[in-house]
């Protein structure tokens, strides 16, 4: 699904630059679910942003779906952002004057879909946040777990084949935190490849994977016995 | 451009974002109605110049006559200057090729009576040329002829307004008017855009006058006009030339300033030309200004907009939203919103032209209007203006980096 040899990332501070990422080694093959976690600093919401298309490396290589992601046209870049991958963020980044259901459909209306196949896959996918109700809602009137579930419709619509989240757990609290995941779960059981950025242990031994930043290189690689979320819900 | 998808982004776009949209409209609608209102006013005041001297035709001279106030030649000062038939001949005689028209005046005051309409006109008796000098427009009939002149025939032509006052709702054409006593037919009826003064005016063949009222020849006042292929050095070289020969052919001395009085309008509508002039300068500043203002604001409001939109941008690229359709939401928005603003202000500043047309005639500012045209030029020149000062910032946010839109708080 995705390699990554040797990607280095600074970010220019005043005269002298950061180096956040120094030389990332990493692949991901298809249908995985992999945590990426961190003490905060160390690169993680870096490293998923250039995974994500959001940023440019600064050196190494990364390939997606057999793609060498490099000096892409900004159309080009478009194109991959709508049709492979999907985003799900922290603060959930809704468009705040769209309704829930506009918010799904957007990525659907940059596929360049009419307008009736729009509303329906949009709603479809409400559905399977279980928020078909809110439909017509305003993210403002919403709370922040069906926000998210909103941010996941959305990153689903366009049905991705990665699935990238920064710490989409990250402003909820346990109990809905349980709730998303047991969610993001089904959609990998469903064979979606899954990257996401967490600070919490629970949350990341829900994952099947484990990859430990330090300084802004890998310190460790884990497979694990996933953990079900619905044991805790 | 004509997807309707597209518009339906916009529209929501700013629908939902009322004050937003209000702002950045505002400052479009503002500059519009100013342009509108400020043109308005200065067009009325050119308006005001233009109808001050329509009445006469600018290449019009008079000549005057009053006490000598030098003594010359052995008379002594104080010596009364009359004008008579043959000073009008004379002066034909001997500026021919330079004299258009000319025509001699004799004023009366008269109490005019139809049936049992009765009111107080003056009489400007005068020779068929007459109606070229003032452009006096007879509206039904004829006015007076040189057969008038030769037989002194009682006839008269009458301004609409003394048709108004005493034909009441007939006409006044074949009917007998009585002056001081005096029958007169009505030949003709006039119209005189020089205003109500000039249509209370009741005109008769010189000759008429001087029989009936003194039995003499004497004139009040001459008028002519000078060729008009003549420039202005030349006009006023002619009617310097002619105050000369009247003075010496009186006995005058050239440095009295009362006994002969040559007015040439040259030099007035020379300084009407340079006011008019100074005014369509005034007309270009006030409009440049006010598109200026009006570009700036939009370039400002197109910045102001697309700063609040970062994060939306970010997103919309994070989505799959490709440059062109950022650019073309942000320009397209910008564009909607000057067209419809621009459209309000249009009609605000139409509007309160319009309303305060009857405060402004009170200060002399007559008729002050925009042409349609030009406030649509006007517009379209923002609006085109705003579309290229609105590219370059719409352009700059399709470009950013999403992650750094994202950020953006
Ligand atoms: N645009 C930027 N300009 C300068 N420095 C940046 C920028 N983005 C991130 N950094 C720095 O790079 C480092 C890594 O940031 P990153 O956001 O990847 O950390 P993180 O592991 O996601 O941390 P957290 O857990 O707090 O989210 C931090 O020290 C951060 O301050
Ligand atoms: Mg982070």
């Amino acid at each position: 699904m995705l390699k990554i040899n040797k990607l280095h990332k600074s970010y220019p501070i005043g005269d002298s630059s950061l180096h956040v990422l120094k030389g990332i080694d990493l692949s991901v093959e298809a249908g995985e679910m992999v945590a990426i976690m961190g003490s905060s600093g160390s690169g993680k919401s870096t490293l998923l942003n250039i995974i994500g298309m959001l940023d440019e490396a600064d050196e190494g290589e990364y390939i997606l779906d057999n793609v060498p992601i490099k000096d892409l046209t900004e159309k080009k870049a478009a194109i991959y952002r709508n049709k492979f991958l999907g985003f799900i963020f922290q603060s959930f980044n809704l468009i705040n004057y769209k309704s829930a259901l506009d918010n799904v459909a957007l990525p659907l209306y940059y596929q360049g879909l009419k307008r009736k196949e729009r509303i329906e896959k949009a709603l479809f996918h409400l559905e399977k946040v279980g928020l078909k109700k809110w439909a017509t809602h305003l993210p403002n009137e919403l709370s922040g777990g069906q926000k998210q579930r909103v941010a996941i419709a959305r990153a689903l619509a366009a049905n991705p084949k990665l699935l990238l989240a920064d710490e989409p757990t990250g402003a909820l609290d346990t109990t809905t935190s349980y709730e998303i995941m047991d969610f993001i779960q089904s959609l990998n059981d469903e064979g979606k490849t899954i990257l996401m950025v967490t600070h919490e242990e629970d949350i990341a031994n829900m994952c099947k994977r484990i990859v430990r930043l330090k300084d802004g290189v890998i310190m460790e690689d884990v497979f694990i016995n996933q953990v079900r979320a619905l044991q805790h819900v | 451009m004509f997807d309707r998808d597209l518009w339906r982004e916009i529209f929501q776009s700013i629908n939902m974002n009322k004050t937003r949209s209000l702002l950045s409209g505002f400052t479009v609608a503002f500059a519009i109605s100013l342009f509108a209102i400020l043109f308005g006013i200065v067009n009325g005041l050119v308006n005001t110049f233009d109808t001050a001297f329509v009445d006469d035709a600018s290449n019009s001279i008079f000549i005057n006559s009053g006490k000598t106030s030098k003594a010359s030649n052995g008379l002594q000062a104080g010596r009364r200057i009359q004008f008579k038939n043959e000073d009008q001949a004379w002066i034909k005689e001997e500026f021919d090729d330079k004299v258009q028209y000319i025509t001699s005046r004799v004023y009366l005051n008269v109490t005019a009576s139809f049936r049992n309409e009765k009111s107080n006109y003056t009489i400007r008796a005068v020779n068929p040329d007459h109606q070229y000098l003032e452009n006096t427009l007879v509206t039904y009939g004829r006015f007076i002829n040189q057969s008038d002149i030769k037989n002194k025939t009682k006839v008269v032509i009458i301004g609409r307004l003394v048709e108004e006052d005493l034909f009441l709702k007939t006409t006044a054409i074949g009917k007998y008017i009585n002056l001081n006593g005096i029958q007169y037919k009505v030949v003709g009826v006039f119209s005189d855009d020089g205003g109500d003064n000039e249509e209370r005016l009741i005109y008769m063949p010189v000759s008429t006058a001087q029989q009936i009222y003194g039995n003499n020849d004497y004139v009040d006042q001459i008028n002519l006009t000078y060729n008009p292929e003549m420039d202005f050095d030349a006009a006023i070289g002619f009617s310097n030339m002619l105050t000369k020969k009247l003075k010496e052919r009186f006995m005058v001395s050239q440095n009295d300033q009362r006994a002969i009085r040559v007015r040439n309008l040259a030099n007035e509508s020379k300084i009407v030309n340079q006011m008019t002039g100074g005014l369509g300068v005034m007309v270009l500043v006030i409009g440049f200004g006010t598109l200026i203002a009006g570009i700036v604001g939009i370039s400002n409001m197109m910045i102001f907009i697309v700063k609040e939109r970062t994060k939306e941008i970010g997103i919309r690229k994070a989505l799959g939203a490709e440059p062109k359709s950022i650019v073309s939401i942000i320009l397209l928005e910008s564009i909607l919103i000057t067209i419809i603003a621009g459209f309000l202000g249009l009609l605000l500043g139409m509007g309160v032209l319009e309303l305060a047309k009857p405060i402004l005639e009170e200060f002399f500012i007559k008729d002050p209007s925009v042409s349609w045209s030009i406030v649509i030029g006007a517009l379209i020149t923002l609006i085109i203006a705003g579309a290229i000062a609105g590219y370059l910032p719409a352009k700059k946010a399709s470009r950013i980096k999403p992650i750094v839109a994202l950020r953006d708080n």
